[in-house]
């Protein structure tokens, strides 16, 4: 198959493995862009997730804001971002944080709702703080669903993180976009292959994380 | 002492769910709350630790308001366990049970012996501490339940409906396990339930509540069962009031009679001479083997395979008059065997003759406000 | 703001022409996926086995930019709306393979129990209890694939002009017109907004049986469909 053709072709040549269009440092580029923006979406869905979920209120200004973000088109983003700011780091920022604030966001809120309200009461009763309440009781029930948010946030940024090749900055959309204008196909399949294998490394992240931080008491239900 | 003092509880809606109650809960006893759904009961007992709060009227814990305090050091004070349990799910049992210990600034190796500890009194297996909640059954939860309310050694015990939700075997066994701990321990607890025999089994003291939280009758079960308030409390009490009631007369009283009964392989002598259609044969050491018919006893014929079972014995002293009654019922021949600690027989007594102390002790109202026995 | 809705001709469109064009290489998409779903679900419901590779599979398939998926059909079906249309219709798959399947696990045992003693045999039990049910489950989903096909159709705009409204952003960009992003922006959230609005509103009318927000208030522990997803 032509593909897979192409697949070979672009690994197995040795130039592609070094210098500043090499693989380890496109990699690395978008690694970088990838984690900053999960890191700030993270830092803003998170405590939000976990205060409107553990209180119940403000679920539907959540489900509203969730909504409208997921409307704004990325690449459109993008483009705007540049026009009004100019090129560089912050306007790629953009438009994959307001892309990962939505699943996070809403699913952290969905996950602290959903706990079972038995073990809750019963920590009230025995006198715990509300904080309390809600790091030690709520999330390590919830994680498990938390970390899915997250998950699905990371895989929607590694994969929409290809974007900062169109404003000139590197990482593995450079493949893409330059094997697009070069018409050279080798780079363009071989660029996705990459952005592949990185999906399929964030899984596996995920799943050792979940591993490690899910309780076995919660894991099992 | 726990004061209830005129204490309402009414929601944004209109509703209201408890209507001016007062009533004292002793010390050191098992205080039950009863009633319908929908009476206020689990409200009640949630106004106590503050979940809830009072619309009007004050709680008063050894006479000082309990809103003076902190929530979080109220609660800390008192133990909760409720329906389900509520684990940690989490959390190891070990982990669970020092819960309020950890919280109260124990060191984690002083609360781990402590929640073992607890686990042997709540006849918990110690290969369990390691274990999950998910890995143990519901009668098996709620002993954790009752175990992480009982961590910190609190003087206050609030039990909401703790065993509703497991089937009818393991709640008389986690029952018992109640009365006993309680027997060790001497905490005051305040127990909602919507089972009046739950309510009569435990209480000390039982306070039946009507819908619309108001209180119908607060007395000791025995004094409920024999005069209760109104045709609420009666009808909420069931029919057969006076059989349970029984429950409460103790049996040391009974007049027993060694006559009818026979060593195997002894003659027959005074034993003849009662009348009795039927004689109890006993072993050589006393123990109850069962009622041969007169006419072979007497003839010295008692063979072994002819033998009626004896049925359930009971202990005079240890069992209340109905299960006494109950055995006799019970017996084929009418009779009820009556033995002491260590299963050897101290004599028999017919249906009629507990009959009559039955009447008896009904009209001199001779009845224990403590049971005797564990109540049927 | 002069210019706003100055479309440019080499666009060949006017404005509410992009929004057809737009909205016809988003939407196909997403209903052709949703056709595609729907047996992919029932056997990933019948052989639990299955569920865990294809969950694998379209994970990493979502991964896999867009715009590397255009490029590789160009040569298939050259510069065209369906080079754009084919990869949004496998995104689709993607997100409501797992929306069907979470929905239709949702239905509680014993609801399917009552059916089965009732004698619906198993296309039935499928299609008037578990699908009902879960349909509320699958409209979220279609509101995830509906949002990100409005919104990935815009890089279509890369090969050949193909983008609807993307292709103002392009625009922008080589006549230095930042309006005409504006207004791609702009129009394009408002159409899913609008598209987000109306499955809300077909939500609603599948599901009668559901209460309203704002009613009563419901078990802490019942999902809410909108957000357990992606």
């Amino acid at each position: 198959m032509n593909v897979l053709d192409f697949v070979n072709a672009f690994f197995s040549d040795s130039a592609h493995w070094h210098g500043y269009d090499g693989i380890p440092q496109r990699f690395w580029e978008h690694l970088q862009y990838s984690l900053l923006a999960l890191a700030v979406a993270a830092a803003i869905g998170l405590p939000v997730g976990l205060l409107t979920g553990h209180t119940g209120r403000g679920g539907n200004a959540l489900a509203f804001i969730a909504n409208a973000a997921r409307a704004l088109p990325s690449f459109g983003l993008l483009v705007l971002a540049v026009l009004l700011i100019g090129f560089g780091l912050l306007p790629v920022m953009i438009p994959l944080v307001v892309l990962a604030i939505p699943p996070i966001l809403v699913t952290t809120y969905e996950a602290v709702r959903s706990v079972d309200p038995a073990p809750v009461d019963a920590a009230r009763g025995m006198g715990m703080r509300e904080s309390r309440i809600l790091f030690r009781v709520e999330v390590p029930v919830a994680l498990p669903l938390v970390l899915s948010g997250l998950r699905s946030a990371a895989i929607q940024i590694v994969s929409t993180a290809t974007i900062a090749a169109y404003v000139s900055l590197g990482g593995l959309g450079r493949y893409i976009i330059d094997g697009l204008y070069q018409r050279d196909y080798e780079k363009v399949v071989g660029g996705a292959t990459l952005v592949a294998v990185l999906a399929l490394a964030t899984l596996a992240v995920f799943w050792a994380v979940g591993r490690l931080a899910v309780s076995p008491g919660v894991r099992r239900r | 002492m726990i004061r209830i003092d005129s204490v309402t509880k009414r929601y944004p809606d209109g509703t209201v769910a408890v209507d001016r109650l007062s009533l004292d809960i002793p010390d050191r006893s098992i205080t039950v709350l009863v009633g319908p759904s929908g009476c206020g009961k689990t409200t009640t007992l949630r106004m106590i630790n503050r979940m809830v709060e009072p619309t009007e009227g004050t709680i008063l814990l050894d006479g000082e308001d309990s809103r003076r305090q902190p929530v979080t050091t109220l609660r800390r004070s008192m133990g909760y366990v409720i329906q389900n349990a509520g684990l940690f799910q989490h959390r190891t049992i070990v982990d669970n049970i020092a819960t309020v210990p950890r919280m109260l600034g124990w060191g984690k190796q002083r609360a781990r012996e402590r929640a073992a500890e607890l686990m042997e009194r709540v006849g918990l297996d110690p290969s369990l501490a390691k274990r999950y909640p998910y890995q143990l059954s519901g009668g098996q939860q709620q002993r954790v339940g009752v175990a992480r309310a009982l961590a910190a050694d609190p003087p206050v015990l609030l039990m909401d409906e703790p065993f509703s939700a497991v089937d009818p075997v393991v709640r008389k066994g986690l029952q018992d396990e109640l009365l006993r701990i309680q027997d060790e321990l001497g905490k005051t607890i305040v127990f909602v339930t919507h089972d009046i025999d739950e309510a009569i089994k435990l209480g000390t003291m039982v306070a039946v509540l009507r819908e619309g939280g108001r209180l119908a009758q607060y007395a000791p079960p025995a004094e409920l069962l024999s005069h209760p308030a109104d045709g609420f409390v009666e009808d909420f009490l069931g029919a057969d009031r006076g059989i349970r009631r029984l429950s409460f007369f103790p049996s040391a009283a009974l007049e027993l009679t060694t006559d009818a009964v026979i060593r195997s392989g002894a003659a027959a002598g005074p034993a003849a001479a009662t009348g009795a259609a039927h004689l109890l044969v006993t072993d050589a050491d006393g123990r109850p083997l069962g009622w041969a018919a007169r006419e072979e006893a007497t003839a010295g014929d008692v063979r072994a395979d002819r033998l009626l079972p004896y049925g359930r014995p009971f202990t005079p002293g240890a069992d209340s008059l109905r299960v006494a009654l109950d055995c006799a019922v019970l017996s084929p021949v009418g009779w009820a065997v009556a033995v002491d600690g260590d299963g050897r027989v101290t004599g028999v007594v017919s249906q009629q003759t507990i009959g009559e102390a039955i009447r008896a002790a009904h009209t001199e109202g001779r009845a224990d406000t403590e049971k005797a026995g564990v109540a049927e | 703001m002069n210019g706003f809705f100055d479309i440019p001709s080499d666009l060949q469109n006017s404005w509410a022409g992009l929004i057809g064009v737009h909205m016809r290489e988003a939407l196909l998409p997403v209903a052709a996926g949703l056709l595609l779903a729907l047996p992919v679900a029932q056997l990933c419901g019948r052989f639990r086995w299955l569920y865990p590779p294809v969950l694998g599979t379209t994970t990493v398939l979502y991964a896999i930019p867009s715009l590397a998926f255009f490029v590789v059909l160009i040569d298939y079906t050259g510069q065209t709306e369906l080079t754009v249309m084919i990869p949004l219709a496998l995104y689709s798959l993607v997100v409501l393979v797992p929306a069907i399947v979470d929905g239709v696990r949702s239905v509680p045992d014993e609801t399917l129990t009552a059916a089965t003693a009732m004698g619906l045999g198993p296309v039935r039990r499928y299609l008037q209890v578990q699908l009902p049910i879960a349909a509320p489950a699958i409209v979220a989903g279609l509101r995830v694939a509906t949002a990100s096909s409005i919104s990935l159709v815009s890089v279509g705009a890369l090969i050949g002009n193909q983008g609807a409204l993307g292709n103002l952003l392009a625009a922008a960009q080589k006549y230095d017109r930042p309006e005409l992003a504006v207004n791609a922006v702009l129009t394009m959230a408002v159409l899913a907004i609008l598209c987000d609005a109306l499955l809300v509103g077909l939500r609603v009318l599948l599901t009668p049986w559901m209460p309203r927000a704002g009613t009563r208030p419901r078990p802490a522990a019942a999902r809410d469909p909108e957000g357990a997803l992606r």
